[in-house]
């Protein structure tokens, strides 16, 4: 059994930061918190992608002078690397929102600021 | 021709990806030009679909593997799995790309004069040509890490879009919600392809259909996905975003957005039929999309009625429609394991199903467009306020019986057609629900009487005794759609026999979607 | 090509409207045997409510939200009871995606 938890504790992080996440954004009002709730999700799928990969022992998958042993699987940290690049556009994106809400309302809150309800 | 053919799928996804590049350079050079340019390329693109859904209709699934030697050589040599980046179109695929395509030429058309005095057009031509690469993407693609580029694609488009007028308070709120909602689904969607590729290893879509053991973890990735994009389709009870989008989104963009929350209603499908079916007890997933569905129907229709701004009105019936294509599929989805059912009645729902879908986006994209013709013209979306415009403004007027009529269900149109095909088939499945199908059509009905009767009747009003015709482009963009519309109400039969039957087929029929692409020897 | 086959009976669009204009050209004939003599124009045309005057068209026109007043005071309850989850707040959004996702994962997994 105490062999298992250093290998999981990648996995623990990664429920860790997506309960967090998802806590932030169900229950903070302040707009810029949910966004940055929205980082943090994103930072724990990214974190389980990558780890899905390893493989116990092995090296970085570069072909140059290679050392022996198993190579990680590359493919996760492909989808990863395009996993990152989308979420740093839809970050710009909804930070770029709320500073217009912010010149419309004058109030970030998310139950103040709403004009559209029912 | 055959080159054309062949390379058909990559260059549907292409040419309005240069679009959409380009444009800003060819801005410069004057709005015309620009015009020009993205209405040339999108003649090309539906030109390319034409042809591509011939060559599916005449020879069956097209797998196209991006950096292959040949296109259709989906596994590599010496490998047992493909692992390239593949698009594979089939009946189902093509159904929606033709969807799409007919949406995106209405909205195109009608943005021309729409956006005449606005700042900043090419970023938003360039958008909407990005907004129309992440619905083929995702339509065409064969993938699962392809399917979540491609929906973020649309998403952050399709938000950029609805937030296009800065100026309003509103339009930015409901762009914020609709990108939140995007994101979180995106990220969820994003973890259950982990989840499905730390098991297998594997991301094409053919490959994991045949690798599929059903254990815990897939069963907690096919909760995840399909829920995922029930709330990307605004089905009740995830639904409250969409009015708030659908309402501030400007003209053109609404019937685009509205067609990607069918484009996510594809995606939905092809997790559920194609990656989930084959051995598997579909049943109980089944239930759940037609309980949704009966919910979206129903909710959706009540809180319609109930509204006085009319895009919001619109954005609630949309969601009541999208109800009916949910409760039809989810009948065939609950029968598919019971070949004597789902020959007497799953596939007649799933028919009326589908052919909703292409019925919905026609009517309800013209009757979006009808709403910001009159936004256009008198500045303000509260139906208390309006009144008598039919006298000056006749061929809207014209366009909004049409669209009303169908989208009720009122015969000759074809809203008639695709659902009675669902009132039929689901009353042999359980005939409570059609009887809630019934009713709800009923109050549909009843409120866009509600609206003919506050905008259109009545007496001129002195405040808008100046009101005109809007121009010409936007009525050719809502002529476009009347046109499909009376088309697909006069020849039900063919459309359903050509367009409809194949995408059934398709998703009923998983084993020639993994064949078209495991079967394919190096 | 323009009938709807499926399994139990035939939607033909054609037919409905050949039966269409058939009905509408009775109701035409039968129309035209009626009151001819009316001059457009004249105090024969004007709106008339029982001898009152008339109101301006503002005032005369029914606001759209008083159009269905009896269905939605009789639904009063319904209505409250639905327009409290119609927040508009964006948090309630998410927790909705949870709870639903959390349900739906409960079911596949007992199903099974």
């Amino acid at each position: 059994m105490m062999q298992y938890i250093p290998y999981n504790i990648p996995f623990i992080a990664v429920a860790l930061l997506v309960g967090i996440a998802l806590f932030i954004i169900i229950f903070k009002r302040n707009l810029i918190k949910i966004v940055m709730g929205i980082a943090i999700l994103e930072a724990g799928v990214n974190l389980f992608l990558v780890t899905l990969g390893y493989r116990a022992g092995g090296v970085a998958p570069i072909y140059t002078m290679t050392p022996e042993g198993a190579m990680v699987l590359p493919v996760p940290q492909a989808l990863t690397l395009t996993s990152i690049v989308i979420g740093v556009s839809v970050i710009a994106l909804m930070l770029t929102m709320v500073m217009h809400t912010y010149r419309h309302m004058g109030d970030i809150d998310a139950r103040k600021s709403r004009l559209l309800k029912g | 021709m055959e080159y054309l053919t062949v390379h058909s799928p990559i260059l549907i996804v292409a040419v309005p990806l240069l679009a959409a590049f380009v444009t800003p350079l060819i801005s410069r050079m004057g709005n015309k030009v620009r015009d020009t340019f993205n209405v040339t390329l999108f003649g090309f693109t539906m030109f390319l679909v034409a042809i591509l859904a011939i060559d599916i209709y005449t020879g069956g699934t097209r797998v196209y593997t991006l950096g292959a030697a040949v296109p259709e050589l989906a596994i590599p040599e010496n490998y047992m799995v493909p692992v390239r980046i593949m698009f594979q179109v089939d009946g189902i695929s093509i159904f929606m790309g033709l969807t799409t395509t007919i949406v995106m030429l209405a909205a195109l058309v009608y943005s021309l004069q729409f956006l005449k005095n606005e700042t900043g057009q090419d970023r938003f031509y360039s958008l909407l040509m990005l907004l129309y690469v992440g619905m083929i993407g995702l339509e065409f693609t064969g993938d699962m890490f392809n399917l979540f580029v491609f929906l973020e694609i649309l998403s952050i488009a399709g938000a950029s879009l609805a937030s296009y007028r800065t100026n309003l308070a509103d339009a930015v709120e409901g762009g914020f919600k609709y990108i939140v909602i995007s994101a979180v689904s995106a990220l969820l969607v994003l973890f259950a392809i982990g989840i499905l590729y730390g098991q297998y290893n594997l991301l094409s879509i053919a490959a994991l259909a045949n690798a599929m053991q059903f254990n815990t973890l897939d069963m907690i990735a096919l909760a995840m996905l399909a829920i995922a994009f029930v709330m990307k389709l605004a089905g009740v009870p995830l639904h409250m975003w969409a009015p708030d989008t659908y309402a501030v989104a400007p003209a053109g963009i609404t019937p685009m957005i509205y067609t990607s929350s069918a484009a996510s209603m594809y995606a939905l499908y092809r997790v559920t039929f194609t990656l989930y079916g084959g051995h598997f007890d579909t049943t109980a997933i089944g239930w759940v999309v037609i309980i949704l569905g009966v919910l979206s129907m129903f909710i959706g229709v009540m809180m319609a009625i109930h509204q006085t701004d009319i895009k919001r009105l619109m954005a609630y019936h949309a969601i009541s429609q999208s109800g009916y294509m949910l409760l039809g599929v989810g009948v065939g989805l609950a029968v598919l394991t019971d070949p004597v059912a789902l020959a007497s009645y799953g596939r007649d729902a799933m028919n009326g199903g589908i052919f909703h879908i292409i019925n919905n986006a026609l009517y309800k994209g013209m009757l979006f467009l009808t709403a910001e013709a009159i936004f256009f013209r008198i500045g303000t979306r509260d139906l208390n306020r309006m009144g008598g415009l039919g006298h000056n403004m006749k061929w809207t007027t014209i366009f909004f019986i049409i669209g009303a009529l169908a989208i009720s269900g009122i015969p000759p149109f074809n809203g008639f057609a695709s659902k009675l095909l669902i009132y039929e088939s689901v009353f042999r499945f359980n005939p409570l629900l059609s009887i809630i199908a019934m009713f709800v059509s009923l109050v549909t009905l009843a409120s866009f009487t509600k609206v003919f009767y506050s905008a259109f009747t009545g007496p001129e009003m002195p405040a808008y005794k100046e009101v005109r015709e809007v121009p010409r482009s936007m009525l050719i963009g809502m002529g476009i759609m009347a046109a499909c519309i009376i088309f697909f109400s006069i020849f039900p039969g063919l459309v359903v026999d050509t367009i409809v039957a194949p995408a059934t087929e398709a998703l009923i029929d998983q084993a020639s979607y993994i064949n078209g692409v495991m079967g394919v020897a190096p | 090509m323009s009938v709807l086959t499926y399994g139990y009976a035939v939607w033909s669009p054609i037919v409905w409207l050949v039966a269409l204009i058939v009905l509408a050209l009775i109701a035409l004939y039968v129309r035209s045997r009626g009151q001819k003599r009316y001059k457009k124009g004249t105090a024969q045309t004007d709106i008339f409510i029982s001898g009152i005057q008339v109101p301006p068209a503002e005032e005369r026109h029914v606001p759209a939200h008083n159009i269905y007043w009896g269905f939605f005071e009789a639904l009063k309850g319904f209505y409250s009871t639905m327009m409290r989850p119609h927040t508009g707040i964006i948090n309630d959004y998410i927790l909705w995606l949870v709870v639903i996702m959390t349900l739906t994962v409960l079911v596949l997994v007992m199903a099974i």
